[in-house]
């Protein structure tokens, strides 16, 4: 059982009170509030609003066709909404582009992973702008002593993501080669190289192998817990929901219907019902 | 045996005609890659680079060579100029916009060509150059020094790309646009960079041909063909494939001579490009076409 590969880190003593802490009313990191988008006559996402807190790594579960990807996408700033506003912190983002949002720490994967597919491992860590979101650090381009500096600091950075991930093995190899799950665990890599603060994950656990799922949901809890970094994440695995996840807020139809942790997500009969009709009954019944 | 020695003559000259068309498809590959728009005026940015050159060795009287680093700061800050004036503002729009406009652009600057310098016809040094003789074939010196120059440049640009961050951005911005801009990759800096870029290779090229033949304000649109022929022949977006694709060009025109019209050559060059598009158009090296 896959349960049992990432627990064996130790979890520091704080971790509980902040996971509990997060119903609690801590600071709110991402304030959605009223979102709504059609496509033609299809309502993809109707007033939708919850927050994710500060520490939190706050699952976003739902049928096909719920409308969760559509909403991640308004959040990411490549999809503008019909209605409603998005916050990071206390700024309003509706609208941002991404590397807007990039540039202040909020940061995104893809739900089919993307890389660099003609340059190594290691060049696609180098690429992302390293350090403090926000400052640009490309400017330095034509001091070279400046830039030798930048590039030694930025290649100690990738070292430090490739054993974090440990990926190091690939670290040469043309990204375009690497497997699926090994192509998930350096687009987390690539919100590593950046001071993110919030990450958000399109189904991190999608088309990977058990052994590196084990690994990238590691990774995902090592990031909370020793870096401070929120997730917001998709995911269909409802064992790796369970596992990681709290709060979990689910969506059926464009709306939000239930929010809570897991084990009261299991109980809730309209959550069961939007699976039964979406005919995935059996992904809700794995065990947890 | 006048064959063989022919043929050996004809690829010297090919080699030559391949590393000046190198140059020019390298930068054409380049600017696809990042901006994907095919970039027109390119030759006559080779053609602005060539004056500039034999402006700054009239001025100063330096050595011949020198063309070669005046011409590129020229051409870099009218590539750079270019941008910012006309294609910035397009940049959001369809690349077919991008395309027209910089076809206006290359007449724009053939006719400043022609406004600043006249329509004569110059050339950087006086008088024919001996060749030297190997047993029958002749190798005139001044192809040499092309050949190297052109080698020089390309093997900087290879260490620019692949040794330094900003080359890095470069490769990736071409690699996956939608990764590169959510990953933070600074995209109005790359594409300063690769006008730069685009503007010194450019110059690279039209100093080059002009020490090989003369300048004309025609001499890079005359060209242009053979050199977007050689970029799509190595898969356009991917500048080592214009490597190839600009050797291979330069060959083919020059080697056609044994049998067609001199006056031919961009012909096969157009046969050459035709006959990829239709066979294979991702090019040898597949690009993003």
């Amino acid at each position: 059982m896959l349960a049992g590969v990432g627990w064996h880190l130790a979890v520091p003593a704080h971790w509980d009170s902040r996971r509990k802490g997060v119903t609690g009313g801590d600071r709110i990191l991402i304030r959605i509030e009223h979102v709504s988008k059609a496509f033609g006559g299809i309502q993809a996402v109707d007033d939708v609003s919850f927050t994710v807190a500060e520490g939190s790594i706050t699952g976003l579960i739902g049928p096909n066709g719920a409308g969760k990807s559509t909403l991640f996408n308004i959040v990411a700033g490549l999809i503008r909404p019909d209605r409603g506003r998005i916050f990071l912190e206390d700024e309003n983002i509706t609208g941002q582009r991404p590397h807007q949002l990039f540039h202040k720490g909020l940061v995104r994967t893809f739900q089919v992973p993307h890389e660099f597919s003609r340059m190594t491992v290691r060049e696609n860590l180098m690429v992302v702008p390293a350090g403090q979101a926000g400052e640009n650090l490309f400017k330095t381009w034509f001091r070279w002593k400046r830039v030798r500096e930048e590039d030694r600091r930025v290649l100690e950075r990738v070292d430090e993501v490739l054993d974090f991930l440990e990926i190091g093995h690939v670290a040469d190899e043309l990204a375009g080669n690497l497997s699926g799950g090994q192509k998930k665990l350096l687009d987390l890599g690539r919100t590593m190289m950046t001071d993110a603060r919030s990450v958000l994950l399109d189904e991190p656990g999608a088309g990977v192998n058990r052994t590196l799922l084990g690994k990238l949901s590691e990774a995902i809890q090592r990031l909370n817990t020793e870096r401070g970094y929120t997730f917001c994440l998709i995911e269909h695995d409802m064992d790796l929901i369970s596992r990681l996840c709290d709060p979990v807020h689910v969506m059926a139809n464009g709306a939000l219907i239930a929010s809570g942790p897991m084990s009261a997500i299991r109980q809730d009969e309209r959550v069961r019902e939007a699976y039964l009709g979406g005919g995935a009954s059996g992904r809700m019944g794995a065990p947890g | 045996m006048d064959l063989l020695i022919d043929l050996i003559q004809l690829s010297i000259y090919g080699i030559v005609l391949g590393s000046i068309l190198t140059l020019g498809a390298i930068g054409v590959s380049m600017i696809f890659g990042i901006l994907r728009f095919a970039h027109f005026a390119h030759g006559d940015l080779m053609t602005i680079g060539a004056y500039v050159g034999l402006s700054f060795l009239v001025f100063t009287g330096a050595p011949v060579w020198w063309a070669l680093p005046a011409g590129m700061v020229g051409a870099a800050l009218t590539a750079l100029l270019v941008d910012q004036a006309v294609y910035k503002h397009i940049r959001r729009t369809q690349p077919v916009i991008l395309l027209i406009s910089s076809f206006g652009m290359a007449l724009v600057l053939r006719s400043v060509v022609q406004l600043v310098w006249g329509p004569n016809v110059y050339s950087y040094t006086g008088g024919i150059q001996r060749p030297w003789w190997f047993g029958d074939i002749a190798i005139v010196p001044n192809h040499v020094w092309i050949l190297l120059a052109a080698v020089l440049i390309v093997a900087a640009l290879h260490l620019f790309l692949t040794r330094t961050r900003m080359g890095k951005a470069m490769r990736a911005m071409s690699d996956n646009m939608d990764l590169a801009l959510v990953t933070g990759i600074p995209a109005e800096r790359v594409i300063l960079i690769t006008w730069i870029l685009g503007g010194m290779l450019a110059a690279g090229a039209g100093v080059l041909l002009g020490m090989d033949s003369r300048l004309t304000p025609t001499m890079g649109w005359n060209i242009l063909l053979p050199v977007f022929a050689a970029a799509i022949l190595g898969g356009i977006g991917r500048p080592y494939g214009a490597i190839a694709g600009g050797m291979i060009i330069g060959l083919a025109m020059e080697i056609s001579t044994l049998y067609l019209e001199p006056s031919y050559k961009p012909a096969v060059a157009f046969v050459i490009m035709v006959a990829v598009l239709i066979v294979r158009p991702q090019g040898i090296f597949k690009g993003t076409l």
